[in-house]
């Protein structure tokens, strides 16, 4: 699985961060999402998809 | 397997999406009855009292289109449950049977006698709601708007934002006390009224008056507040009329287990802004009618469906756009739980950044700040692991 977050469209919620702390880490400035694991471990899947899920800007696609 | 997900909301939707990564096999009816929605279906809602509200945005987006769902989508409105012979009947006879029954059909604004829509009185719940009120909005016109929760307060932003002279009544003593507390609800009262918000606390509505237009808005001492347009946010009531009878438990919604199973009953389940459900996080009946927690719970009631039930204890968030910034919410402020300010202050410019905690049972309950990301991402992090409040108060 790969995962990507359009940074025009991320607001900083930090709710992808919640959801999936191994995959998405926070820019310490503007909460900005951060990969930080690409392509996703089999293991962090789903929590990358929820993380996804959970973007109220839509900004994370996985696949 | 059938599934009927009944609601197209954004739980409902997001509960169809849930099923078709985790029970493929399953075959997935959708009843839309979303009202004033061509397909029945809603619009990704945050939006409709920003964005879409202060025109910034012309058209609110569909949270999927009907095509992309790989559902059956049936177009209706559920009036009846049939929980022992497992079928859903619809407005106008059809019915619909199940081996598994998702209720996502939210809630619908609150009314009271006498406040209630009609020319020039809106709620906001729907994009055609959003786009009457916007349209209700020509230069100048005067706005009061009665209830001073989130939704209330943020349609107060974005409407004093684009020009309108507005008035936000609340009965409570403090602007959206019910989801901050009293303190910082005073503190951000306050500043709206620095930002040139016109604020009532402690004040009742009388009547709206004027007859075949809106003329002002009686408060309960006496005192007339012009108005042309007036908004209703008076929170809203979770929509389960359909289910009385059903054998559901219904109370404030419908009850649920840590699963969002329903329980009393096999085979239903509900997510969103119409599910009670007991939260282990908090260990306590919980309803919450935020964003965030309608999308963790369909994948929550998807999982369940699929055999592997998960529990749902998310840290509740919301967030509102606000005092010139993005005013967050992680965890619940409980009106018992002790409060601190760790970042900037309180009785500062209406845009001036804060982050307060509180705490409560020994344990850091929940971070609201305002344009300080950094800091507020610091003690979300801290929330999220549990951490006391001492460790809290030492950060």
């Amino acid at each position: 699985m790969r995962v990507t977050v359009d940074l025009e469209a991320c607001q900083g919620h930090g709710v992808c961060h919640m959801s999936a702390p191994a995959v998405f880490e926070l820019d310490d400035e503007d909460g900005h999402a951060i990969v930080v694991a690409d392509p996703v471990p089999a293991d962090q899947e789903s929590a990358a998809q929820l993380g996804a899920d959970s973007c109220p800007e839509r900004a994370i696609t996985v696949g | 397997m059938r599934v009927v997900v009944v609601g197209a909301s954004l739980g409902g939707v997001r509960t169809v999406q849930g099923l078709h990564r985790r029970a493929p096999d399953a075959q997935v009816v959708l009843v839309a009855g979303e009202p004033g929605a061509p397909d029945g279906i809603a619009v990704d809602r945050p939006p409709l009292s920003k964005s879409v509200l202060a025109g910034a945005t012309v058209e609110p987006a569909p949270l999927v289109s009907p095509g992309e769902l790989l559902a059956e989508v049936v177009p209706g409105r559920a009036v009846d449950l049939d929980t022992g012979a497992r079928r859903v009947t619809l407005r106008g006879g059809r019915s619909l049977d199940y081996d598994h029954l998702v209720v996502a059909t939210g809630s619908s604004p609150r009314l009271l006698p006498g406040l209630e829509p009609r020319p020039g009185v809106f709620v906001l719940r729907s994009a055609a709601d959003s786009l009457a009120l916007r349209a209700a909005c020509s230069p100048g016109a005067r706005v009061v708007v009665v209830g001073g929760g989130f939704i209330g307060t943020e349609v107060a932003w974005t409407l004093h934002g684009a020009g309108h002279p507005v008035t936000v009544v609340e009965p409570l003593p403090a602007l959206m006390v019910r989801g901050l507390g009293p303190v910082l609800g005073a503190a951000l009262t306050r500043r709206h009224l620095g930002a040139g918000i016109d604020v009532r606390v402690g004040a009742g509505v009388a009547a709206i008056e004027g007859c075949n237009r809106v003329e002002g808005v009686r408060l309960v001492d006496g005192t007339l507040l012009a108005a042309d347009v007036v908004v209703l946010g008076l929170g809203t009531e979770p929509e389960t009329a359909w289910l009385r009878g059903s054998g559901l438990q219904l109370r404030d919604g419908v009850v649920c287990d840590e699963h969002l199973a329903a329980r009393g009953v096999n085979g239903v389940w509900a997510v969103g802004d119409v599910a009670r459900w007991l939260n282990p996080r908090y260990g306590e009946d919980l309803r919450v009618e935020h964003w965030t927690n309608a999308v963790e719970g369909a994948g929550v009631v998807a999982a369940g469906i699929a055999g592997e039930p998960v529990v749902h204890a998310a840290v509740p968030y919301v967030w509102t756009e606000q005092l010139g910034g993005r005013l967050q919410v992680i965890g619940r402020v409980r009106p018992q739980d002790e409060m601190r300010v760790v970042h900037g202050e309180l009785d500062a410019a209406h845009d001036a950044a804060f982050v307060a905690i509180t705490g409560g049972a020994g344990r850091l309950q929940s971070v609201t700040g305002l344009g300080a990301v950094k800091v507020l991402m610091g003690y979300r992090r801290l929330l999220a692991a549990g951490a006391t409040w001492e460790e809290a108060l030492a950060a």
